[in-house]
């Protein structure tokens, strides 16, 4: 037991709550908001130094013994997603002050962020899968309100598609639950997984696996990704950003909770599945990213080929895949969020257009924007000292030693797609002739280069630094791969009921 | 009593997808929300249907209802509930300002 495991939920909730009375108070919601998530930060490094030396903390809820009530866990792999979002959190929240404008900040921005956040920590952090199911919702639901908020005329036409689309998969979602518990009887991960793997994952019950996955694939923008690319270009700078380093991240969250602990028993029916779904997302992402012209279009289908990526690391399933998808995972975070903010700046402060034919030689007026997008470009397609590369070549061994040869052939091609889809945006956007003087520009780079700037020092460090996490990383994975470690921390040695 | 409920699912998840397929914006809400009836019905009937049953368990009780399902589908009315009065409300919203709620013309192109 472990009351620490609660606070990364309650914290923003609590403090999104306040924050709606002063909606007047600009100021005050800033620094509130920024003092919130920097509290869930250290709290979460908190808890990793805990976890590194005690094992996996868990917190039952009410003082219910684990079956029957509701349970809080923190293992190394979520408390690591839950350190890497509150820092992204912040970049973004940061770089909202400078450039999501007064009247969104004044209709309830800051708490709608807030909500966003508890509804994602209690993703990470629950140990029961109709409480994954709420606080799926108190995510999704902020995000409505933010793809939506301020009201133009293709946030409300995307908004709308958005929200029919999560929609039907929270229906799926409760339907999986509801077949899910008439077989089984219970609810929480851990006593789903003893008694899953007491009476066997028969035909019907991988049936029910793969229902979890439609709705989380869903989720999680893998090959279901039709919906991501218009959404994800509607919201100003900093709420794709979030929603591009976030919310797929949870769902993907989801797939490695739901069959690394649950439904692991037929590795060679579902993970095959993830592993041949993780091709063709990124094949299909790739296709998308060297297509369009329009920077909006590019980076969205760059957030779909990282989906892929980090799957085909779940389906190879052997210790170092896993181990390189976590890494990758904590890098994709980093870099989507960069990479958005770099576009969005381009975009909205400096160009005023999203097509890369409209604008050229960005670099002399703005030599540091355009070098930091070099440099993202780089680290999103995996060039050696950047945060991407270890992934990467872990990920690639691990299919390759799960004999998924075409599965990491797929995944390096893909990655030189990447590299010309990024550097057509750097070499159209950045060099050749300057068309725009400095007057001409939209708005200024004030107070954005310190969050974006944060940022990229996050991914230099990790390159360098890869090392230094190894032993959290490690840790994480060897939870994820033996189910035995979560059951124990969760149950205890409680007889069983 | 199962089985029947089973056909009352299915046919509301008929009716639902049909709803959703359609054009107009209020139908496919409508849709939406018989579906969610559907998997309410649903998550019900998965827990056993028994009559008389007290929902606990005790040393004269020879059977007992099962009260989970009716707090899971408290909570999924309850966020259901939320979410369709945003997506009426947002819908309107779509609906003034693009000035048409039939799908097949919120497709967007990229010079509005």
């Amino acid at each position: 037991m472990n009351n620490i495991v609660i606070l990364p939920i309650i914290i923003p909730l609590i403090m999104g709550m306040i924050l709606v009375i002063f909606r007047k108070s600009i100021q005050f919601q800033r620094w509130m908001s920024l003092i919130a998530i920097a509290a869930v930060g250290s709290t979460s490094i908190y808890l990793m130094t805990q976890i590194k030396e005690h094992g996996m903390q868990t917190l039952q809820l009410g003082g219910w013994q684990a079956p029957f009530g509701v349970s809080m866990v923190a293992d190394m792999f979520a408390v690591l997603l839950l350190a890497t979002t509150s820092f992204v959190a912040l970049c973004c929240l940061i770089y909202a002050f400078g450039s999501i404008g007064r009247e969104r900040e004044s209709y309830y921005f800051y708490p709608m962020f807030l909500f966003l956040l508890t509804g994602i920590n209690g993703s990470f952090l629950t140990g029961d899968i109709f409480n994954l199911f709420v606080c799926f919702e108190v995510m999704l639901i902020s995000s409505y309100v933010l793809l939506s908020l301020g009201g133009t005329k293709i946030q409300l036409r995307e908004s709308i598609k958005y929200v029919l689309v999560n929609i039907i998969s929270s229906f799926l979602f409760l339907l999986a639950v509801a077949y899910l518990y008439a077989m089984t009887g219970t609810l929480n991960l851990a006593h789903l997984s003893v008694r899953i793997a007491e009476v066997g994952q028969d035909g019907l019950m991988t049936t029910v696996a793969i229902l979890f996955l439609i709705v989380f694939s869903l989720k999680a923008a893998l090959f279901l990704f039709f919906w991501l690319p218009g959404s994800y270009s509607a919201p100003p700078t900093a709420v794709a950003a979030v929603f591009a380093a976030l919310l797929t991240k949870v769902g993907m969250y989801a797939i490695f909770r739901m069959f690394t602990l649950v439904f692991y028993h037929e590795p060679q029916v579902t993970h095959l599945i993830i592993g041949i779904l993780g091709g063709l997302t990124m094949v299909l992402g790739a296709f998308g990213a060297i297509a369009y012209w329009d920077i909006k279009k590019i980076l969205a289908y760059n957030v779909i080929v990282g989906v892929g990526l980090i799957m085909s690391g779940l389906a190879a399933f052997t210790s170092t895949a896993i181990t390189g998808s976590i890494y990758y995972l904590i890098h994709d975070i980093i870099i989507k969020a960069l990479i958005f903010l770099l576009g969005g700046t381009m975009i909205h402060h400096l160009t005023g257009t999203s097509n890369l034919k409209d604008m050229s030689g960005l670099i002399r007026t703005h030599p540091y924007v355009g070098w930091m997008f070099f440099i993202a470009a780089l680290s999103l397609a995996g060039i050696p000292p950047l945060s991407g590369f270890i992934g990467k070549v872990l990920i690639t061994k691990g299919t390759f030693e799960a004999s998924y040869f075409w599965l990491g052939g797929i995944g390096l091609l893909t990655s030189l797609l990447v590299l010309y889809s990024v550097m057509k945006i750097f070499m159209n956007g950045f060099w050749g002739e300057t068309l725009l003087s400095e007057d001409m520009e939209k708005g200024t780079t004030k107070g954005l280069m310190f969050p974006m700037g944060c940022l990229l020092a996050a991914t230099v460090a990790l390159g360098f630094g890869a090392e230094g996490i190894h032993e959290y990383v490690s840790m994480a994975a060897e939870g994820l791969l033996r189910p035995e470690l979560y059951i124990e921390a969760v149950l205890g040695r409680n007889p069983m009921p | 009593m199962e089985t029947l409920m089973s056909f009352l699912v299915g046919i509301l998840f008929m009716i639902g997808t049909y709803l959703i397929l359609a054009k107009g914006l209020l139908r496919i809400i409508l849709g939406t929300s018989i579906i969610s009836h559907a998997v309410h019905l649903l998550i019900l009937t998965m827990g056993g249907l028994k009559t008389g049953g007290p929902p606990l368990l005790g040393l004269k009780n020879t059977s007992y209802t099962d009260a989970l399902p009716q707090a899971l589908i408290l909570t999924a009315i309850v966020i259901n509930f939320a979410v369709t009065a945003l997506f009426l409300v947002l819908s309107y919203r779509a609906y003034k300002l693009v000035g048409t709620d039939d799908m097949g013309q919120m497709r967007g192109n990229a010079d509005e």
